[in-house]
């Protein structure tokens, strides 16, 4: 219950305004995702492409080279496996990666 | 007393001259009629260098409150003006500048929604939008729509309320008709509106950077921010209040939630909001001066209305009439009838109420028929049964 001379609304921003910058990376977005990218090593040759036209930057990147991607933010839209210009990523089954079944 | 200078102009020039005198930083409108000669005049402002406005053409009206919502939350100080469809268009913005708690100004000139096509008064337009969490106020006369729009910034931009506030005036009737308005120096209004200090985080602090219009969903505290806007309406009623007293020193001219006229010792009254007030007084005058206590009660606040006072003023009436510029089909009579039986329900005796659905896109409001309507007034004080249902005032 709650009644209109006990609201406490000053717990709360006003306006909802977020007052911190960056606060998008602690808030899980990858959860919708039903394919996964997974990168063969062996193919990339670290154009970099799939880091640019990643629309979640959900692509790691260490020294100028891709290391592995963020599965928190990573929607599985498939772009990254698109632009490769190596065939370098494919997608793979969300479940079944989840179950192991899959690497 | 500030000195001011007697006009013969339109309702629209007064608004657009009070708007000027406000001083925006951004007005971001599109041209509708009748509320187009709001934005031309203004437009002709920034053109000739009396204001200096960032002047946003826009290609919609949506575009047009998504403009002032995009500004406002940058911390300018942002008006705009509408109309008809043109607010319909804006609706769903309506809720996110309200929700964002944008203090954005906005004239609204009344004016029925299609369809048929119509492009004359009535309040369809306004009523559609009174849950979007806007303060609303209403004008009878050009003076009226001036003075609402000026207190409606420092109502808007009160720490304590931070809501958009729209100032309503009647399409045509009030719009575009010569009326006669005392306007303030431009001196006085400067300093009575202020510098507007926007709220922290805005979004050009660039050294601060904030997130507006964020997700606050399953779980997230959106019924919360809810409860914090509706906390901000309530307190709008006391700051509705002092800002009304406060330009009463300044123009002279009081301004009320309620105007009340003859209710001292009224025994019927009937319950109007905007340029038919005039019409209902007349009448009334002319009844008392046969002896029957007339009065009249005009709404100039709507959003939050103000139950307490209005049913203060109608405790003990024999009988009341609504005018509604309005439809609610399905319900028991249009929004302002809906208002004023919520606001007499908690009395201990209950007063009569009939509801009159009048002029509808523009239809004529004559003389002749506010009488009938206290002539139904006169005979329920007498015992007799009021008319069953709502009326529809005048129509054939
Ligand atoms: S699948 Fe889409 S979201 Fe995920 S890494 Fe590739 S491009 Fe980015
Ligand atoms: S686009 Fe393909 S080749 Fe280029 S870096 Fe990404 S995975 Fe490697």
């Amino acid at each position: 219950m709650s009644r209109i001379d006990e609201w406490k609304c000053e717990e709360f921003p006003r306006g909802a305004v977020i007052p911190d910058s960056g606060s998008s990376r602690d808030y899980v977005t990858g959860g919708w995702r039903s394919e996964r990218p997974i990168r063969d090593e062996e193919k990339c040759t670290q154009c970099l492409l799939c880091w640019i036209f990643c629309p979640d930057s959900a692509i790691n990147v260490e020294d100028e080279k891709v290391t592995t991607f963020n599965l928190d933010h990573c929607k599985g839209c498939g772009v990254c496996a698109n632009e490769c210009p190596a065939d370098a990523i494919r997608m793979a089954n969300e479940v079944a990666c989840a179950m192991g079944e899959e690497e | 007393m500030a000195e001011q200078k007697t006009l013969a102009t339109t309702g629209n020039v007064m608004v657009a001259e009070a708007m000027r005198q406000c001083a925006p930083d951004v007005m971001a409108a599109y041209p509708i009629t009748p509320q187009t000669t709001i934005v031309e005049e203004f437009a002709r402002f920034v053109a000739q260098g009396r204001v200096h406005t960032e002047y946003v053409t826009v290609e919609s009206e949506h575009s047009a409150m998504s403009a002032c919502v995009g500004a406002s939350a940058a911390g300018a100080r942002v008006m705009t003006a509408t109309s008809s469809q043109g607010l319909a268009l804006m609706w769903e913005v309506l809720h996110i500048a309200s929700g964002m708690r944008l203090p954005i100004v906005m004239a609204n000139a009344n004016r029925a929604l299609s369809a048929p096509i119509n492009i004359h008064c009535d309040h369809s337009d306004v009523m559609g939008s009174r849950d979007t969490g806007w303060v609303m106020l209403f004008a009878e006369t050009a003076q009226e729509a001036y003075d609402n729009t000026i207190m409606a910034v420092r109502i808007a931009e009160h720490p304590d309320v931070l809501l958009p506030v729209m100032s309503c005036l009647d399409g045509f009737i009030t719009t575009h008709s010569i009326d006669r308005a005392r306007m303030l120096d431009d001196e006085s209004v400067k300093a009575f509106v202020g510098e507007y200090e926007p709220a922290e985080h805005t979004l050009l602090d660039y050294e601060h950077p904030v997130t507006h219009g964020s997700f606050a969903g399953l779980g997230g505290p959106f019924f919360e921010f809810k409860k914090a806007q509706r906390e901000a309406m309530e307190r709008s009623r006391e700051v509705i209040r002092d800002v009304g007293e406060e330009f009463e020193r300044l123009s002279g001219r009081p301004f009320g939630k309620l105007e009340a006229w003859g209710m001292d010792d009224a025994d019927v009254a009937v319950v109007v909001i905007g340029s038919t007030a005039g019409n209902a007084r007349h009448v009334a005058r002319e009844l008392r001066g046969t002896g029957v206590k007339a009065g009249v009660v005009k709404v100039r606040c709507f959003r939050p209305f103000p139950y307490a006072e209005l049913a203060a003023m109608l405790k003990g009436m024999k009988a009341v009439a609504v005018l509604d510029r309005a439809e609610s089909f399905g319900a028991e009579g249009g929004p302002l009838f809906l208002e004023v039986r919520s606001a007499l329900y908690d009395l201990d005796r209950r007063v009569p109420v009939v509801d009159y659905i009048y002029g509808l896109g523009g239809a004529d409001v004559r003389l002749e028929l506010i009488r009938e309507v206290y002539d139904d007034l006169a005979g329920m004080a007498a015992g007799a049964t009021g008319p069953e249902g709502l009326v529809y005032l005048g129509a054939r």
